[in-house]
């Protein structure tokens, strides 16, 4: 079979001052129709640099510098912009990963996806509106007579998703060009998304392209994998071959590190250190109300690994924070040796704080970019009564705890990798000796093989020191892998709470179910 | 429903700061150095004791302060702005003659400026970097670093003293007779500087807007959605582009009405426009605190009423906030 | 290092430099250039320029030095720019910063006043203010400083409000640090480059607003202003252009000056925003 589109060893050169000559080096790659290739490769890889390069959207500065892109036959390397405008939306579709900012704001849904029509001068205006309520009916979107008259605003970020894939494929192209296309969304919607793109594939005999860094997404979809590290073609080949039995040893590292539920007895102690009730929270944006935690009653038992899991607006994150007082609850109590912690004020609670600490998410913003890591680990304890000597020699324990050398003391955030400042947020955390830490998707930002490191550290650490820990997490994975219990939430509830095998092999509850199915890639040991 | 409750919000909001202004007012005209008394006569009868006794009396200057407060704010409620003794009439009559001069004015230079600088703004955008962008950024940085008065002098000393193309002040030819279309026409000429050094600032600071807002709109997601399909250039930049630089560009308008207001003291005083900022000049000069405070006041509402106008805009065009 | 090499790379923000540095060098030798009280008569009036080299800008309507009065002219300029400009940052920084690290009522209470102070036509006010007051450089300069500082506060607030949500910020919190050492340590020296863009664009808008006042006649009596000398030659622009001409020239450069800086200074301090804007 002939592919449909052909990279013949594409090399995209970056502008001067970038960190390497090329986002890619020496790419082939070929995609034919009814199937999808897998682009994978962690950030900073190039991987969406191919993709961008065939639309003719490469960013400012970003040129092709050899290498050829073959559409039907025909070379489109060097297209101008003008023969691009004719091939983009009716050769080739296109859809993006942020759903929430890929549409414009002031147009309405339907008369977004008509202008696909107009660009290439197609049908008469009623006709374009009336595909374009066919496709919104076609991509499932609910109540599409009244969403074809609907701005962006008014729809859910996989509702907009479904709206870009109905633009893209408004002109039935040979190729779809999915960029991280569900990255941003929640593993419900994901799943819903994977199944919508391959449906359509389908039933329209497309090439797909589909760029992602996860493991699991690409387990789901792919017929055929590529795998880019650093701008290199490391391997490539059916996805029953790669994904099984790699050559390439980047491609077994990066399949090792994937997070591997397992589920191991922890004789937990039943002795609740920490304890939640009924507790209450409410949000108001305007005139809309949304109760991020609806009478949540939980324990925490000393020792042990507890997992919130739940989907963005599930309300795990309020939990969390509710715990660490970042937010103060409107309703209910959360006692922690005895007292109500959720009342405490001023110097009662100050004295508590040091007693629960935080790994954040975002290891790019969890580190005051102005200060040295050595006023990073010693404020919490100095503004606790350590002398600063005593202060400085415990950060320095610390750093070398986490794998750091205690060099990095004089240095500033910026000149770590986004894996080692995370190290440096637990030191950070365990600075103050808390008995109770809470990780709030605290892996979620990190590469795959560093994300698998960290959670190794946090493991060790948690046996070495005997803390208790929570894990707010949207990935099952992970938390398959750490926690010995977990708690599912929906809609600021606890839907379901047990130990982790039982919640993974015998749920007890639908919308459990349903999450571990959509969840990509997940596999029981 | 909901559109009617939010003209309700704004409108009490800008009672608020109606209210606000007549405190700040009140209390300017007290914390001056010397006799309130003497402030409110200004230069009329400064010396004369008789009299300052009298406006005492009259304004209850003996009495608590918030008793004058309270009197000063009904008076106001009641359209009293105060007596100009200088001129011997009321503030608001003063004002109210004046004011159509300022409206056609500030309007004038208002619209040309905003047609003007978003044209130059999203010319200069559509060509970032080409020296056609590089031509209008300077110029309107030039424009930008310009005084009024001083643009306002220098058009005077070109346009009328030198080229004698346009009348260098006033604000119809006097004593012409002239009715009708031939008046109007009169009037226009007389208008053509005034508003257009008024507005070169105003258009400066629109096109180096505009084009800061292209390019930001022009960096978003949604454009490369745009380019995806396939749309040409121009569709996205008009259609996508365009359309959400200007929201903006829309509060930045509201804001700067009240920058118009005081630009018009000056340009008016150059020109010798008829205008309430010509007045306010006057009343500086001649110490005339009544009749100051009642140009700002009134100057001030004008700003409350356009910022109130440009918000309902902005209410039809964004989506987000008409349909909720 | 690297500040430098960015900030070079702009040719306007290297101009606007040099501009700056003559512009601070007339007025700081201003004395010794011009020894003479710039009020002083000492030629015959309306002398054209580049007639007399000794008084190579000419004269004005009473025979006092043109050139005499434009370097006097800048220190205040620059004075009166330059102090307004510390005064709107002394009340509109922590106005900002509280109201971006509170939230709620406080944000609610001090954001109806900035609005409140936004509104106000605030050249008008200015006016007002010098007039009851009387004017002099005091009033002057805390006319200019009391209707600047609203952009600044929300400017610190936007950004404070933005860093609080940082996850650095609350994990600060969490360690158990106290507002105040947040909001001095941890928030507003993240927030200090817009900062200082804002501010070398407000020395300009506070110049213009300076030299408006002493165009009305608000100028402080005492001190020779460019304002001032363009106000009192208005009425004789058609003999004596030049009157108005230079103080005018004098007042464009300066202002073009400082926003070229402040441009350069944006694009070197927020790289990530300049190079969205190629």
């Amino acid at each position: 079979m002939e592919p449909t589109l052909k990279i013949e060893h594409l090399t995209i050169d970056l502008p001067e001052g970038a960190d390497r000559p090329h986002a890619i080096r020496d790419v082939s790659l070929a995609l034919y129709p009814g199937r999808t290739l897998c682009i994978v490769g962690e950030s900073g890889s190039g991987k969406s640099m191919s993709a961008n390069a065939v639309m003719g959207l490469l960013p400012k500065g970003v040129t092709v510098g050899s290498g050829h892109i073959l559409f039907e036959g025909r070379d489109i390397t060097h297209l101008t912009e003008e023969q691009f405008q004719d091939l983009r939306g009716a050769g080739i579709g296109m859809i993006f990963q942020e759903p929430m900012t890929a549409l414009n704001p002031l147009m309405k849904i339907g008369a977004q996806i008509a202008e696909v029509f107009e660009a290439h001068g197609r049908l008469t205006p009623p006709e374009r509106a009336a595909r374009a309520l066919d496709l919104l009916r076609e991509v499932g979107i609910p109540d599409p007579e009244r969403a074809q008259f609907a701005y962006p605003f008014q729809l859910s970020g996989g509702q907009r998703q479904r709206v870009v894939i109905a633009m893209a494929l408004a002109l039935e192209p040979k190729v779809l060009i999915a960029d991280e296309p569900t990255t941003a969304l929640d593993v419900t919607t994901q799943a819903q998304i994977l199944r919508l793109i391959k449906d359509l594939q389908v039933k329209h005999g497309m090439a797909v392209m589909f760029v992602t860094h996860d493991f699991g997404v690409v387990s789901e979809i792919a017929d055929d994998v590529a795998v880019i590290e650093l701008g290199e073609l490391v391997e490539q080949g059916p996805a029953s071959k790669v994904l099984v039995n790699p050559d390439h040893p980047y491609t077994r590292r990066l399949l090792d590190a994937i997070p591997k539920v397992e589920f191991h007895e922890t004789p937990a102690k039943e002795v609740p250190l920490l304890r939640v009730r009924d507790l209450v929270k409410e949000f108001r944006t305007g005139d809309r109300v949304v109760r991020a935690s609806d009478h949540v009653s939980i324990d925490l038992m000393r020792g042990e690994t507890l997992g919130i899991v739940g989907e963005s607006g599930s309300g795990k994150s309020t939990l969390g924070r509710a715990i660490v007082q970042l937010i103060k609850p409107d309703s209910g109590t959360i006692e922690m040796d005895g007292q109500d912690i959720s009342r405490l004020r001023g110097a009662a609670l100050k004295a508590h704080r040091k007693k629960i600490q935080m790994i954040f998410q975002d290891p790019y913003a969890s580190l005051n970019p102005r200060a040295r890591i050595g006023r990073i680990l010693t404020e919490g304890p100095m503004a606790h009564g350590k002398s600063r000597a005593e202060a400085y020699a415990r950060a320095r324990e610390l750093l070398v705890l986490v794998g750091l050398k205690d060099s990095a003391m004089d240095r500033f955030p910026h000149e770590f990798s986004g894996g080692q400042r995370q190290r440096i947020g637990i030191a950070r955390a365990l600075a103050l000796d808390p008995e109770i830490i809470v990780a709030d998707e605290a892996v979620s930002a990190l590469d795959v093989s560093v994300q698998a490191q960290v959670l190794d550290l946090l493991e060790d650490l948690k046996t070495r020191l005997g803390l208790t820990m929570i894990f707010v997490t949207h990935d099952l994975r992970v938390a398959g892998k750490i926690c010995d219990r977990i708690a599912v939430m929906q809609h600021g509830k606890i839907v379901e709470i047990g130990a982790a095998e039982q919640v993974f092999r015998h749920p007890r509850e639908e919308y459990t179910r349903n999450l571990l199915d959509a969840a990509p890639g997940l596999e029981l040991q | 429903m909901k559109i009617l409750t939010r003209i309700v919000g704004r409108l009490v909001k800008a009672a608020v700061v109606l209210l606000a202004i007549l405190v700040l007012n009140f209390l300017l005209i007290h914390a001056a150095p010397g006799d309130p008394a003497a402030v409110m006569a200004g230069e009329a009868g400064a010396t004369d004791e008789m009299f300052l006794a009298q406006l005492r009396e009259k304004f209850g200057l003996d009495q608590p302060l918030h008793v004058q407060l309270w009197k000063y704010i009904s008076d106001v409620a009641r359209l009293d702005l105060g007596y100009s003794y200088r001129q011997q009439m009321p503030v608001l009559d003063l004002i109210l003659d004046r004011l159509p001069a300022t409206l056609l004015l500030t309007g004038t230079a208002f619209a040309v400026s905003l047609v003007f600088g978003v044209l130059a703004g999203v010319l200069a955008a559509s060509r970032v970097g080409k020296w056609s962008d590089t031509l209008i950024s300077s110029v309107a940085l030039l424009f930008y670093a310009t005084p009024l008065f001083w643009a306002a002098l220098m058009g005077v000393l070109l346009f009328s003293v030198t080229l004698g193309w346009l009348p260098p002040f006033g604000y119809e030819t006097v004593g012409s007779g002239f009715t009708g279309w031939r008046r109007a026409l009169d009037i226009a000429e007389h208008l053509v500087l005034p508003a257009l050094s008024l507005g070169l600032f105003f258009t400066a600071v629109y096109s180096r807007m505009t084009r800061a807002s292209m390019l930001e709109v022009s960096q978003m997601d949604f454009v490369k959605t745009a380019r995806a399909k396939g749309l040409s250039p121009a569709v996205i930049e008009r259609r996508h582009i365009l359309r959400n630089a200007l929201l903006p560009i829309v509060t930045l308008a509201g804001l700067q009405a009240g920058q118009l207001v005081g630009g018009a003291v000056l340009t008016e005083t150059v020109f010798a426009w008829p205008g309430i900022g010509r007045l306010m000049f006057e009343a500086l000069t001649q110490r005339d605190y009544n009749v100051l405070l009642g140009v700002f006041f009134v100057s001030a509402a004008m700003v409350i009423l356009f910022n109130l106008i440009t918000d309902l805009v902005y209410g039809i065009v964004d989506p987000r906030i008409r349909v909720q | 290092m690297d500040f430098w090499r960015r900030f070079a790379s702009n040719r306007g923000g290297v101009i606007g430099l040099v501009l700056l540095v003559i512009i601070v060098a007339v007025a700081a030798t201003a004395p010794l250039l011009f020894p003479n009280n710039p009020w002083k008569m000492v030629s015959r009036p309306f002398l054209p320029p580049f007639e007399n080299m000794k008084f190579i800008l000419g004269t004005d309507t009473v025979g006092r030095d043109v050139a005499a009065g434009l370097a006097h002219g800048a220190r205040v300029s620059l004075l009166v720019g330059l102090v307004s400009t510390v005064a709107a940052l002394l009340i509109g920084i922590p106005m900002g910063a509280l109201a971006g690290y509170f939230g709620g009522r406080v944000d609610d209470a001090l954001m109806r006043i900035t609005e409140f102070f936004q509104t106000v036509p605030s050249f008008a006010l200015a006016i007002v203010i010098v007039a009851i007051f009387q004017p002099s450089v005091v009033s002057i300069t805390l006319a200019i400083g009391i209707v600047s500082w609203p952009p600044v506060a929300r400017l610190v607030r936007g950004e404070v409000m933005s860093l609080r949500k940082r996850e650095y910020v609350e994990a600060a919190i969490l360690q158990g640090l106290s507002a105040p050492s947040i909001i001095l340590r941890q928030v507003l020296p993240n927030a200090i480059s817009p900062i200082i863009v804002m501010a070398s664009l407000m020395v300009a808008s506070a110049i213009l607003l300076e030299s408006s006042l002493s165009f009305l006649g608000l100028g402080d009596p005492n001190l020779m202003s460019w304002g001032y000398m363009i106000g009192a030659a208005r009425t004789v622009i058609r003999q004596a252009w030049w009157l108005s001409f230079f103080p005018g020239v004098a007042i464009v450069l300066t202002v073009l000056a400082l926003n070229l800086i402040g441009e350069s200074l944006n694009d070197a301090l927020n790289p990530r925003l300049s190079r969205r804007r190629s």
